[in-house]
């Protein structure tokens, strides 16, 4: 068993299945996403099978169950970006990357989030690269900005 | 307690409690429904059983709605049908319209709400679902495109089995159903027992096709192609010809698996009669050896794959006697050779169940030796179905036969192996002997009959008694496993089957059966042992030439070789 897992675990009290989120929340915020091994190891705890943890957690935006990338990207589909065409930002991102929101490409480079509203929705529609917003950005946009994390990682 | 309701301007009458739906059913009336199952709670998800109710603003789920006094519903108002239609409408806008195909088709309960509600046209189209089928299980195949997500596998799977498989995953559009992590079925605990195929309404769920490797090995001239059947298969494939059930058609089948051409066609219960006497001896010595703990069956290949994820404490309190499927075959390959003068390696050895776990454990390693398995490829019943009519056979035309020597030939306490109990029954008819003594009269212990989830029973012979318990629904294990866990389980001999009243109810079964038609199925295997002659094990005069001139004896060491097995820990995602 994982040690560092096991010290969340400790925090709450063993077979309360009322805690299943907070633990969730505390595992993803400490690791970054839930792994198998996690799902397992909350299981055995709370007494609950690792398949019904799944379902649960698939079920909330907030959980991934991939490492981030080194580039987390969060892409807001709110309302206001939503009128201003987000899910075409989300299509161009997803066919650049060759990823869907909650995957990471394969050399860990870039992950994709889609989240409810980032609180910016007179720059519709934005997307944030880890601390940076891109805002009022549009697909073909999407290409160079890319390119610059890519290139910047380069030099 | 009865109240008064108004259905459809008639006054009936309903038990106070119960739910709308249960109260029209015992007045005739038949609500269409996609997600209601008989004893499990209701979860209003399918919405086809929707009523209008006087004085509620939108339509009610009468499958979880309880009935209240002089409470006025319209089951078949003008309103409630289009909603229904609707529903079935939005099912098939994304469906994969591909029936003729699919493995349900004829037996699919969408199809038939569709053909109900005069579904004609093509009202909605929407994008149609677009999953990878999961072929990677031995025994169950999974289509997640034709899955409506009624959740009848899913709380199969949680509330019978205790195994919690199968769950939602996602939300809204993306909804889908899959195991944990959304990993293949074989990566994944699922056990096999099939039962989430017993009550998926569409071809979602279907287990996996060995027909064509049958049909070869019948056109191989260099096979000698061999054949046995379970007892539960002789009381069940008359469903599927459309005659009543609890018919016992093994004479019939008999004959019409010669006529496809079966070189040999045997009977499994031959092998029970076998485990009988293996399992009788073991529980002897162990009662001798006074091994605290009780002995555990392994005849169920399912509830063995639960026992190697999920109780590894216990593995070695599992009896090591293969399964009767397994034990003949394994007889086939070693022993019928001499006999017949078939060349080993020339023998393709089918075996028919009423289980889709016994396609998983024929594949299982410990049930190959020197790169010949004991069974090369199980069939359902419903798959032995398709295989008549395949061949044009004409059920109705053909007269029985009896199945061949030697392994063709058996006691009735070996059909019981079909009922959950029946194995313990047929145990206890066998262990006076075993233990020394003289044969009992076998008489009808009338505890170890009927479905319910768990039976007992005490034998005494002698000074000794043996205690029994008889599990049948695999979540009613789970606390006598406690108890065992605990060192307070006073039982000698625990029969385990995953399925609710044994391989009747097994999950390669016809389609459809209700607990009527399970009841019937049992009555059929018990009458049998009624009416027969030959009703102990030990008196098969076949197994005693089988010890006499091969294996030598109960548990010798040639028995232990070729009908014993062991177990493994299973790692997989619990």
């Amino acid at each position: 068993m994982d040690e560092r897992t096991s010290a969340i675990l400790a925090k709450y009290p063993r077979g309360h299945r009322d805690c299943l989120i907070p633990i969730l929340q505390d595992i993803q915020e400490f690791f970054g996403y839930l792994s198998e091994a996690s799902l397992v190891e909350v299981g055995r705890y709370l007494d609950l099978p690792a398949g019904k943890i799944f379902g649960l957690a698939t079920f909330y935006n907030q959980f991934r169950f991939e490492p981030a990338g080194r580039y987390h990207i969060r892409l807001c589909h709110g309302t206001s970006c939503h009128v201003s065409e987000s899910a075409r930002i989300i299509r161009e991102l997803e066919k650049i990357l060759g990823i869907r929101p909650g995957q990471t490409s394969r050399d860990g480079m870039f992950s994709m989030e889609l989240v409810a509203c980032m609180g910016a929705c007179h720059l519709a529609p934005l997307i944030q690269v880890n601390e940076v917003h891109h805002t009022s950005i549009k697909p073909e946009d999407l290409k160079d900005i890319i390119d610059s994390y890519i290139h910047g990682e380069e030099e | 307690m009865f109240v008064k309701i108004e259905v459809n301007n008639k006054l009936i009458k309903a038990r106070k409690g119960e739910t709308i739906m249960s109260a029209l059913e015992s007045n005739g009336i038949m609500i269409p429904s996609i997600c209601a199952m008989k004893d499990f709670t209701p979860t209003g998800a399918c919405r086809m059983c929707v009523v209008e109710i006087e004085g509620k603003q939108g339509l009610v789920p009468s499958c979880s709605e309880p009935v209240n006094e002089w409470m006025k519903i319209k089951t078949h108002s003008p309103r409630v049908i289009r909603s229904r239609k609707t529903i079935v409408e939005l099912l098939l806008s994304n469906h994969p319209d591909d029936c003729l195909y699919c493995d349900r088709n004829g037996s699919c309960e969408l199809q038939g709400l569709a053909e109900d509600l005069n579904v004609r046209e093509r009202r909605i189209v929407g994008k149609k679902n677009k999953y990878k089928l999961d072929h990677s299980s031995p025994a169950i195949v999974r289509d997640p495109a034709k899955c409506i997500l009624c959740g009848r596998c899913v709380r199969m799977c949680d509330e019978r089995l205790a195994v919690f498989t199968l769950d939602f995953i996602n939300r809204g559009n993306s909804t889908i159903i899959g195991t944990a992590c959304n990993k293949d079925l074989n990566f994944s605990n699922c056990i096999s027992c099939g039962q989430c195929i017993m009550v998926c309404p569409t071809g979602a769920l279907f287990e996996k096709d060995c027909l064509p490797e049958v049909e070869d090995a019948l056109h191989n001239s260099d096979k000698n192609v061999i054949i046995q059947y379970d007892p539960s298969v002789g009381v069940a494939l008359a469903e599927e010809f459309g005659l009543k059930p609890g018919k016992d058609i093994s004479g019939l089948i008999h004959a019409a698996l010669r006529k496809i051409g079966f070189d040999k066609v045997f009977d499994t219960s031959f092998a029970a009669d076998l485990v009988t006497t293996e399992l009788s001896h073991q529980l002897v010595a162990r009662k001798k050896q006074k091994v605290k703990k009780p002995l555990l069956s392994s005849c169920c290949p399912a509830w063995i794959k639960f026992a190697e994820q999920s109780c590894t404490d216990i593995l070695s309190d599992i009896s090591s006697c293969k399964s009767p499927q397994q034990m003949l075959g394994a007889v086939i390959k070693t022993v019928y050779p001499g006999i017949s003068g078939f060349d080993p390696g020339s023998i393709f050895s089918v075996a028919v169940t009423p289980c889709t776990a016994k396609k998983f454990e024929a594949q299982r390693e410990e049930m190959t030796k020197k790169g010949l398995s004991d069974i090369d490829a199980v069939l359902t019943t419903r798959q032995l179905a398709r295989l008549i009519k395949l061949y044009g056979i004409d059920m109705s035309q053909v007269e029985p036969e009896i199945a061949d020597e030697p392994y063709g030939v058996r006691s009735s306490s070996g059909k019981l192996f079909g009922c959950a109990g029946g194995m313990t029954e047929s145990v206890m008819r066998t262990l006076p002997w075993a233990a020394g003594g003289k044969d009992p009269e076998p008489s009808r212990i009338a505890e170890l009959r009927g479905i319910k989830g768990k039976k007992e029973a005490v034998l005494k012979i002698g000074k000794t008694s043996y205690k029994f318990a008889v599990i049948s629904g695999l979540a009613n294990a789970l606390p006598v496993l406690e108890t065992i866990r605990a060192g307070t389980c006073d039982y000698d001999f625990i029969e385990i089957m995953a399925c609710a009243g044994g391989c009747i109810n097994g999950g390669g079964q016809p389609i459809g059966a209700d607990e009527n038609v399970v009841k019937a199925r049992m009555k059929a295997l018990y009458g049998l042992d009624e009416k027969e002659i030959i009703r102990l094990a030990q008196k098969n005069p076949k197994i005693c030439e089988l010890y006499d001139d091969f294996l030598g004896g109960p548990l010798s060491e040639k028995s232990r070789d070729v009908l014993h097995t062991t177990y493994s820990v299973r790692k997989v995602l619990l």
